[in-house]
């Protein structure tokens, strides 16, 4: 009787277990295996080279690091800049203020929108010559301040990150503003009764109990922004020069130049680093969870 | 019964989830089915969409075989859709390799390419005599070549390309400069410079953010500079990219940004804009292939341009030009339609579809026969076939890490980011570095 529980219990999770060996598992540890390779991804032979091409990203491939620390820079943009303006004006649509549900829809356009679109639209805003920024800094008598944005190593990076960001501060907002919804209006209610202000009620109560909903935030701007590549694509391909590589980029550069294995290195060292970050984070959020409790 | 149940369940669903997975049965089920041929070719190129379409409808009225182009764009997701077919040996009865002449030897010796020689030599030489010989050569290995490919034909042409310099005339007349009259020498290019920036004009356009087209300036002047076996003998590894005449070519790009030659925000823009920025007038200079001819004219049928050779440097050696082959396409060798795929390539190369196409596309056509029915603007561009070259009939090809260094360092010089030398110095670190590599393996 046992062991008929125990077939039938792992009867019932078999389908997952096989869907995901197939479509997970196997490619992961395929992916792996071509990473230890010297291959053009077409010859049927394929020279072993062993830890070789994980030691020449780390060891020699400064362009690589390179485009982890711009990528690392937009993630900091967005975590910051991006989830700062997610949440407060979550919190404001959370509010009894006017045309709230038509604000809602308006802050979710960016993230429907095709990346290739904004990209491109954005790249015209940004033109150097006949830019809409540039004409509008010349119209209010700024001209000092235009320059060719997207191929300035100064600002290109930047002017990519804050794009981003524009882009996909509509996710937080959604889930900022499902999060503030499930604060329980008594505490607020209980708080004013109290005699306790906007700021006291912001500060004690809704960020303490909005934080899981911040850390979940935060994981997802991590990921999603380290693997951002479409925006980055149609607005500059890259460049100028490394100014704005990033892994995503660099793993794609690498399959264009037939070097499939070493691609496939970067794509498990860029995985492995990704893993860390969010692994740090999760046991970041627990004890903070913890010392909340 | 409940158990037992659930277990067929489980192992219906597991089976259709599983089925999906399985390799695709190729031999038709209806055996009246199998003896109807329809042709699959696979291509990448948008402008010429609807005349390959035509052209289909019209070989099926001819023979009643129906081919199926079928259109995946941009060109670098196509490649890797090739790519990914060859590894699962799904690849379409024709289709085409982009990249460098390694990845096509790659596709050959792995059997993946079928060897059109016999085909071509069949009946005195009947069909290759018919071709320009530049634009069989990309798909072209000769006796003893350095990829250990057999010695023969694997791809046909469809039609040929040259890339050029390229002048507005009205620009040019407003600058005060000779319109019939473009720069023939470097300094004279240079001077240009100097009109353009006080006119408040912008000078050349060119897609400079994909790296290819910086590749492909480059050697030219290389090629005009120093010759075509000095740039071969670098791509060998025997001359280094730090000698003075590299260098001399990586400063020729910062003299044209001195200049004032380059458009501000070249070093990021692709092609596409540029041949929107050239079409409607906002740049004086373009650096464009043949098929441009075919965008002008959609883009901006009143353009007024001319097609120049990119201005002599030395006097040493030829301006060269990087063209041949625009597009070829290559037979699957496991193909079941073989035979029906080369007799497709033979009618689609030969004079009267290659004179539709000219006409339809605007390219240079691969056929001899048909090369009278180009237009004034194509007709400048053929006339640099002659001192075309092109990196797959050179025989050696450079590793594709130096070939990005390379090109991304000029744009660090245009950008003022690093001198000539620095960047002569990391290009060459990186060759030492994959020499030593090839040398250890």
């Amino acid at each position: 009787m046992k062991l008929k529980s125990t077939l039938e219990n792992y009867l019932f999770v078999l389908p997952a277990v096989v869907i995901f060996s197939i479509f997970y598992i196997y490619p992961f540890s395929q992916v792996f295996y071509l990473g230890l390779y010297e291959w053009d991804g077409v010859s049927a032979a394929k020279q072993f080279m062993g830890l070789t091409n994980f030691k020449e990203i780390i060891f020699s491939d400064p362009i690589w690091w390179k485009s982890m620390l711009q990528a690392g820079w937009m993630t900091l943009v967005a975590l910051t800049f991006q989830n700062i303006l997610a949440f407060l004006l979550a919190w404001a649509c959370d509010r009894e203020i006017r045309f709230k549900n038509w604000y809602r829809l308006v802050f979710f356009i960016p993230p429907i929108l095709s990346e290739v679109v904004v990209g491109l639209v954005w790249q015209w805003i940004l033109e150097g010559n006949y830019g809409l920024l540039n004409s509008w800094l010349t119209q209010v008598g700024l001209s000092d301040l235009t320059r060719t944005w997207l191929t300035d190593p100064k600002t290109a990076l930047n002017c990519v990150a804050i794009v981003h960001s524009w882009k996909g501060f509509g996710w937080g907002f959604l889930i900022f503003l499902a999060g503030l919804q499930t604060i329980p209006r008594e505490l607020y209610e209980a708080a004013k009764v109290d005699g306790a202000n906007s700021w006291y009620t912001f500060t004690k109560i809704t960020i303490p109990l909005m934080v899981p909903v911040a850390i979940l935030v935060a994981i997802l701007t991590i990921l999603g922004t380290m693997q951002a590549f479409v925006l980055i694509m149609a607005m500059t391909g890259g460049g100028p020069a490394y100014h704005t590589q990033v892994p995503i980029l660099r793993i794609l550069g690498s399959m264009d130049g037939s070097r499939y294995g070493y691609a496939c290195a970067q794509g498990i060292l860029f995985g492995v680093i990704l893993v860390t970050i969010s692994f740090i984070q999760y046991r970041f959020s627990k004890r903070s969870q913890a010392k909340g409790a | 019964m409940k158990f037992g149940r659930f277990a067929i369940l489980i192992v219906f669903f597991t089976g259709i989830i599983l089925s999906g997975c399985g390799q695709k049965n190729e031999g038709a089920s209806n055996p009246s089915e199998a003896k109807k041929i329809s042709l699959t070719v696979w291509h990448w190129m948008t402008d010429r969409e609807s005349a390959l379409q035509e052209l289909s409808k019209k070989y099926e009225e001819k023979t009643g075989i129906k081919v199926n182009f079928e259109l995946y764009a941009p060109s670098d997701a196509y490649a890797q859709k090739v790519r990914a077919a060859a590894q699962g040996n799904n690849l379409p009865d024709i289709f085409s390799v982009l990249g460098e002449k390694r990845d096509f030897a790659a596709y050959v010796k792995v059997g993946h390419i079928s060897n059109l020689a016999p085909f071509m030599e069949a009946n005195n030489q009947e069909w290759e005599k018919g071709f320009f010989s530049k634009a069989l050569a990309t798909s072209e290995f000769i006796e003893g070549n350095s990829y250990g490919v057999a010695p023969g034909i694997y791809g046909v042409p469809i039609d040929m390309t040259s890339i050029m310099m390229l002048y507005n005339k009205d620009l040019f007349k407003e600058l005060g400069l000779d319109p019939e009259r473009p720069p023939v020498k470097w300094e004279d290019f240079l001077a240009i410079g100097q009109k353009i920036k006080e006119a408040k004009k912008q000078g050349l356009v060119s897609g400079w953010g994909e790296i290819w087209m910086i590749d492909c300036i480059a050697n030219n002047f290389a090629f005009n500079l120093m010759g075509k076996d000095k740039v071969l003998l670098t791509i060998r590894g025997e001359v280094p990219y730090t000698d003075p005449d590299w260098i001399r070519v990586f400063t020729l790009f910062k003299q044209m940004q001195d200049a004032g030659l380059l458009y501000n925000g070249l070093v990021s823009m692709v092609n596409k804009t540029a041949e929107q920025l050239f079409a409607n007038g906002k740049a004086v200079f373009a650096f464009n292939g043949s098929w441009c001819v075919n965008v002008y004219q959609g883009m901006n049928p009143d353009l007024k341009y001319g097609v120049m050779f990119l201005p002599r440097i030395s006097d040493k050696f030829p301006v060269s030009v990087w063209g041949g082959a625009g597009s070829s396409f290559m037979v699957y060798d496991k193909s079941k339609n073989k035979e029906g795929a080369i007799k497709f390539l033979q009618w689609l190369s030969d004079k009267e579809q290659q004179m539709f196409l000219a006409e339809e596309t605007r390219n240079l056509p691969a056929n001899k026969g048909a090369a009278g029915r180009i237009s004034p603007a194509l007709a400048e561009f053929s006339k640099a076939i002659e001192y075309s070259t092109h990196p797959r009939v050179w025989g050696v090809s450079e590793f594709s890490q130096v070939i990005e260094a390379f090109d991304k360092g000029i744009q660090s010089i245009i950008i003022g980011e690093k001198t000539p030398e620095q960047v002569a110095q990391e290009v060459q670190k990186i060759k030492e570095r994959e020499l030593a590599k090839k040398k250890n393996k």
